[in-house]
């Protein structure tokens, strides 16, 4: 009756139809069926799964075939929607249309043309299996599908090496947390039997906290991963090398949202698992501040985005490490309105500085692109968290938890806002205000491109207001009661984020020189933050080189070639009389090997039928 | 004589006819040789038509007198083991053929002939059910893959050629002493008498017994499938080979090693099985990530994938010795997997080189740009063979750590990493290969960033000539409609076992159950007596991270 497996199987017809027969059909043709799929998928949920899904006690269950089964062990392709898989389905679908509709105008004039949407309607399929998913393993199958996606997107314009390099990167360091939440996944086997998420939440209660320490733990690596959280928060500043839709939709809106989407869903062993919880915000939290000042140093508009990015999924985490599953995914909906929107916007603001990503070479565009100016002022308001705006919601009902858990992680957040929004208006103006210190004469975006960008916008203002997201998710994620600071703490918040707005305002409107007095004056460490702290140096040289350097030179020259080989070619020398014998016989003037063959087969036959009858 | 039977005779028939082939005809060899694989492999579909999961023991079964004196039986048959594996030769035949078609100028009759005779010995190898008959079957494998190394190999064709029969002979030679043994033991070379003779205890073997003999069959298995460290001889092997010896090598000649450890080890000697696990399960971990990060650092592409063999049939044993359902079930299952993906790897590569002459991957680079689906169908594989998932080789990977981590998370742990190498090895190969310029010079940059780097040179941009060559002046068209016909059931076998692996798998299970179930009714108690063979599906109540 819903048809559940509608929703992913057209955008898999979209990439199989631009995917194979792209190249012949004409640039409408390519968008209709791009488009049309993901906003068929957009209108199926909203209109037909949404509204009319139970959105009681019974979820919606399908189950289509039989995946894997061995012994008791059995996977099936299962989906189930529920309140929280349909706001995932709506974000994804809605957003996606959005950016599929936007990228028409951006791609215009690049080569691939089709290329680009089979990939991106390929990575609608497997983002909407991710959320689909009723069990584990078809969640994995999304989750390393999106990161395939990702790859081919990163590395979208393969003859760059920068770009490829990149896309390895992403998939890589992906591997390095899917390997964690596949050794979650056993665990899982091993102590509950299946896969499935209501059999494993009705039976985590009563395992050990261990055991689910254990599960939660190794489930946060594979979201450090696809989320971008320290450790592994590396391949997503360098994952800017895809074209900007793709930052927009994969690499801010909805794939990197996947491993909170993933904790919120196991909220069940989390909750169990108290050390995990605290670990989770921990890492949340650090992940936040730290990529928050390597956000205010950067010039290139892509790469601060992209550490806001990573700066606002630590937040997300943080909410969830303390308890706030809906408030984690309320900031993970607001956040797809700004973020998509700050990268969309960005997109307009470098298609019109004829390519240019550095800031420097930007400025006084209000006068040029008013529309993508518009629009980024309210971007840039949400994210700061300005009251009324989305961003202010979400953020404030993720602060207020973290003072409820630990008051030093309310102060954190608070910092970090405050660093956030200064490094979003320091974009702002630099890109903005001023005079234009870049090269031809900029120009506004087609409407096409501003469209959705007007949507977004409308969105990231009211679509606080508009989504109460722990309203609706309140059956699953009770409503804590308000404590008394509240209105105190929303306050301070709102105080950081005001005065981040003010100082950049200060810094690079009124006194534009001070910016540089104040690098200057902190050279060492300003160097350093602006090198990102050299994590991907110390990673290279701590593991990559090392890796690289020993098994060629310990491995394979030495142990392969050496030490196994010397000793077999030690014994093979003995038999080069053998060889000699080969040799001859092969340069000599037979008529047929064959011959050779079929005698030499009867020769062993018998052979071996003297030595078996010796008794 | 039933449909095995036959599907047997095509290929030694056809082996025979090919020698009388006039010289002077080579296309005549080729269109023969292809007709012969073809028909084996429509007779063969008869077997999966005709298998049924219910019944016990072998099906298509025939039991006839060889030789009288000792007696040696023609014995053969199949089970849901040996069935995808035959399935495997004879699906893998026709495309060894087909790919040979151009490459191969040289002694064409003699080349296609003893392809067919490598599938007569393989399909006997699968299919035997007398020891002695599957010695020689055994054997008669090891003769044509000599000469295709030895006569249609690379520069240093002669050295691997030797180094291949030395390694395999002398693990054959241990093998056969153990079988001998067994004979003086059983008075008969029937595998069904003597298992069933050794599981009733009608012949008691002492420990010491036991744990020889199993090591005598191991060693002549693990030199095979390789195992780590006897592995040396497979990357000379597949660098020297011809495209068709590597293919059939990699994917049907290593699983014979991984076949004798299911059918034979484990249910002639329980015991020994269990008690030496343990040390088996770390050589194959070790394995993994060995064979990865070798591959990892190798310049020569068919090497790389050779290392990439070991890395993938380190899984293979290590899920067969965690001695679980899940583990043999992924372990048998991978065999088949990686005879399609890295077959089909092997095929590529064989492709690129009939290209340019070169296996060198430095001398690459911007295939993409002038034969894109060339590298479309190496990126599908490049992806199998990483092991994502919809695509064949995760469903084995899979269920190989799950058996493992439920002997111990820490073996699935570290086999786990092979997984994430994997993906290192794979991906920087092919950035190196397909991405980039053919030139090497990237285009100008026009100061647009990531926004404007126009791919001109992307398959999209019109008025793109698919006949580009590289700088060297070497032509790299892209896939050819021979080749297509190679690599489409290659592919399509990827996304279907990737996709709906009940089509195979409740075979291989209902097997595994009875192979495990008679490993575990051995003596030495390996774990808990009960359900060790399965995923632990006991409460959760007392479970604990670890397995118990």
């Amino acid at each position: 009756m819903f048809k559940l497996w509608l929703i992913p199987l057209l955008p898999f017809l979209g990439f199989l139809i631009n995917g194979i027969l792209g190249k012949k059909l004409p640039k409408l043709a390519i968008n209709a069926v791009a488009v049309g799929s993901v906003l068929a998928s957009f209108l199926w949920v909203a209109l037909v799964v949404g509204p009319s899904s139970d959105w009681g006690a019974h979820k919606l269950q399908a189950h289509y075939f039989t995946w894997i089964a061995s012994g008791n062990f059995h996977v099936g392709w299962d989906f189930a929607v529920d309140k929280l898989t349909i706001i995932m389905l709506m974000i994804v679908t809605g957003i996606g249309s959005l950016i599929h509709i936007y990228a028409t105008g951006y791609m215009d004039h690049e080569g691939g043309y089709y290329r680009f949407f089979a990939y991106l309607n390929l990575f609608m399929f497997f983002m909407l299996n991710l959320v689909l998913a009723a069990n584990y393993l078809i969640l994995f199958v999304g989750w390393e599908g999106v990161g395939l996606c990702s790859y081919l997107l990163i590395g979208f314009y393969f003859n760059k090496k920068s770009a490829t390099t990149a896309g390895n990167k992403a998939f890589i360091v992906n591997r390095i947390g899917d390997f964690g939440f596949a050794l979650a996944m056993f665990i899982i086997v091993i102590n509950f039997g299946t896969l499935d998420f209501t059999k494993v939440f009705a039976k985590a209660p009563g395992a050990p906290v261990e055991t689910l320490t254990a599960i939660a733990l190794l489930m946060l690596v594979g979201a450090a991963g696809k989320s971008a959280q320290i450790p592994l928060y590396v391949w997503l500043p360098d994952a800017m090398e895809g074209p900007t839709p793709v930052s927009a939709l994969i690499h801010a809106a909805t794939m990197v949202t996947a491993g909170v989407y993933m904790c919120t869903r196991s909220a069940v062993i989390f909750l169990h698992a108290p050390i995990a919880m605290e670990t989770v915000a921990i890492i949340g939290l650090a992940t936040a501040v730290f990529a928050a000042t390597i956000g205010i140093t950067q010039y290139d508009i892509k790469k601060v985005f992209a550490y806001s990015t990573v700066s606002q999924l630590g937040y997300m985490f943080l909410g969830v490490g303390v308890g706030a599953f809906s408030a984690g995914v309320w900031h993970l909906m607001t956040h797809a309105f700004f973020k998509a929107l700050l990268f969309l916007g960005a997109g307009s603001v470098i298609h019109a500085c004829h390519g240019e990503q550095d800031m420097r070479h930007m400025g006084g565009l209000k006068k040029y692109a008013p529309w993508t100016c518009i629009v980024l002022a309210c971007a840039s308001l949400a994210i700061a968290g300005f009251p009324g705006t989305s961003g202010f919601f979400s953020k404030d009902a993720i602060l207020t938890a973290a003072y409820e858990h630990a008051p030093w992680m309310f102060w954190v957040g608070v910092v970090t806002a405050g660093m956030t929004a200064f490094y979003v208006w320091r974009a702002f103006w630099m890109t903005f205000w001023g005079e234009y210190r870049g090269h031809g004469k900029p120009h506004e975006s087609p409407m096409v491109m501003l469209a959705p960008l007007m949507v977004l916008a409308v969105l990231s203002l009211g679509g606080g207001f508009l989504f109460n997201v722990p309203e609706i998710l309140k059956d699953m994620f009770p409503l804590k009661e308000e404590i008394p600071e509240e209105h105190m703490l929303m306050a301070i918040s709102v105080a950081a984020g005001l005065l981040g707005i003010g100082i950049s305002w200060y810094m690079y409107v009124v006194n534009q020189e001070l910016p540089g007095k104040i690098a200057n004056a902190f050279g060492p460490l300003y160097r350093l933050i602006n090198d990102k702290y050299r994590v991907d140096e110390a990673y290279d040289a701590a593991i990559v080189e090392p890796l690289i350097e020993g098994s060629t030179a310990i491995l394979w020259k030495t142990v392969d070639a050496g030490v196994i080989d010397g000793t077999v070619n030690g014994v093979g020398s003995q038999a080069q009389g053998i060889g000699n014998v080969l040799k001859l016989i092969q340069s000599g003037n037979i008529r047929s090997y064959a011959t050779w063959i079929v005698a030499g087969s009867v020769v062993i036959i018998i052979l071996m039928g003297i030595a078996g009858g010796v008794r | 004589m039933n449909l095995l039977d036959i599907i047997i005779a095509i290929p030694a028939i056809g082996f025979l006819l090919a020698l009388f082939v006039p010289r002077t005809q080579p296309q005549l060899s080729r269109l023969f040789a292809l007709g012969v694989s073809l028909v084996a492999f429509v007779a063969s579909l008869g077997l999966v038509t005709g298998f049924d999961n219910h019944a016990a023991g072998q099906q298509f079964v025939t039991n006839a007198v060889w030789i009288q004196n000792p007696e040696i039986h023609y014995h053969v048959g199949i089970d849901g083991l040996s069935l995808w594996l035959i399935m495997l030769s004879t699906f893998l035949t026709p495309i060894a053929i087909l790919i040979s078609w151009n490459y191969i100028q040289d002694r064409v009759k003699e080349f296609f002939a003893f392809l067919l005779l490598l599938e007569f010995g393989l399909i006997g190898v699968f299919a035997a059910w007398d020891l002695f008959l599957f010695y020689a079957f055994w054997e008669v494998v090891l003769v044509p893959m000599y000469f295709l190394i030895g006569i249609w190999g690379h520069d240093r064709r002669i050295y691997a050629a030797v180094k291949f029969f030395l390694y395999t002979m002398v693990g054959s030679v241990l093998m056969l002493a153990a079988i001998i043994f067994l004979y003086t033991q059983a008075g008969t070379f029937d595998y069904v008498t003597i298992l069933d003779m050794l599981q009733s205890g009608r012949i008691a073997l002492t420990h010491t017994q036991e744990t020889l003999l199993f090591l005598a069959f191991f060693l002549a298995f693990a030199i095979k499938v390789p195992l780590f460290p006897l592995h040396t001889w497979l990357p000379d092997a597949h660098v020297e080979a011809p495209t068709a010896g590597s293919v059939m090598l990699a994917s049907v000649m290593l699983k014979m090693g991984t076949y004798g450890l299911v059918r034979f080890c484990l249910p002639m000697f329980p015991g020994a099985a269990k008690e030496n696990a343990p040390w088996i399960a770390t050589l194959a971990i070790i394995g993994i990530v060995y064979g990865a990060l070798v591959a990892m650092v190798q310049p020569n592409m068919k090497k790389l994938v050779a290392y990439s063999s070991v890395s993938h049939l380190g899984f293979v044993v290590l899920g067969v010795f965690s001695l679980t359902q899940t583990g043999l079930d992924g372990a048998v299952y991978q065999m088949l997997n990686h005879g399609i993906s890295t077959g089909a790897l092997f095929v590529l590569v064989g492709f690129l080189y009939e290209r340019k002459h070169s296996l060198a991957i430095k001398d690459y680079g911007g295939v993409a740009t002038v034969a894109p689906w060339l590298s479309i169908i190496f990126m599908i594989t490049t992806f199998a063979s990483i092991g994502l998932p919809t695509l064949n080789n995760f469903v084995g990977e899979f269920l190989v750590l799950q058996g493992a981590a439920i002997r111990s998370i820490s073996w699935a742990a570290f086999a786990g990493l092979g997984v994430i190498l994997s993906a290192c090895y794979m991906l920087w190969m092919y950035q190196r290969v397909f991405f980039g310029t053919v030139d090497g010079v990237e285009p100008v940059a026009d100061a647009h960033g990531g926004h404007g780097g126009h791919d001109d040179h992307a398959p999209a941009a019109p008025g793109h000539k698919s006949h580009a060559s590289d700088s060297h002046g070497h032509a790299m068209p892209d896939l050819s409609p021979r080749e297509w016909a190679c690599v489409v059931p290659l592919v399509v076998m990827m996304v279907w076992m990737g996709m709906y692996s009940q089509s195979f798998l409740p075979v291989i299970s209902t097997q595994n159950t009875r192979i495990l179930d008679a490993t575990h009714k051995g003596a030495i108690s390996f774990t808990n007596p009960k359900g060790a063979s399965h995923v632990n599906m006991t409460p959760v109540a007392g479970g604990s991270a670890h397995a118990r």
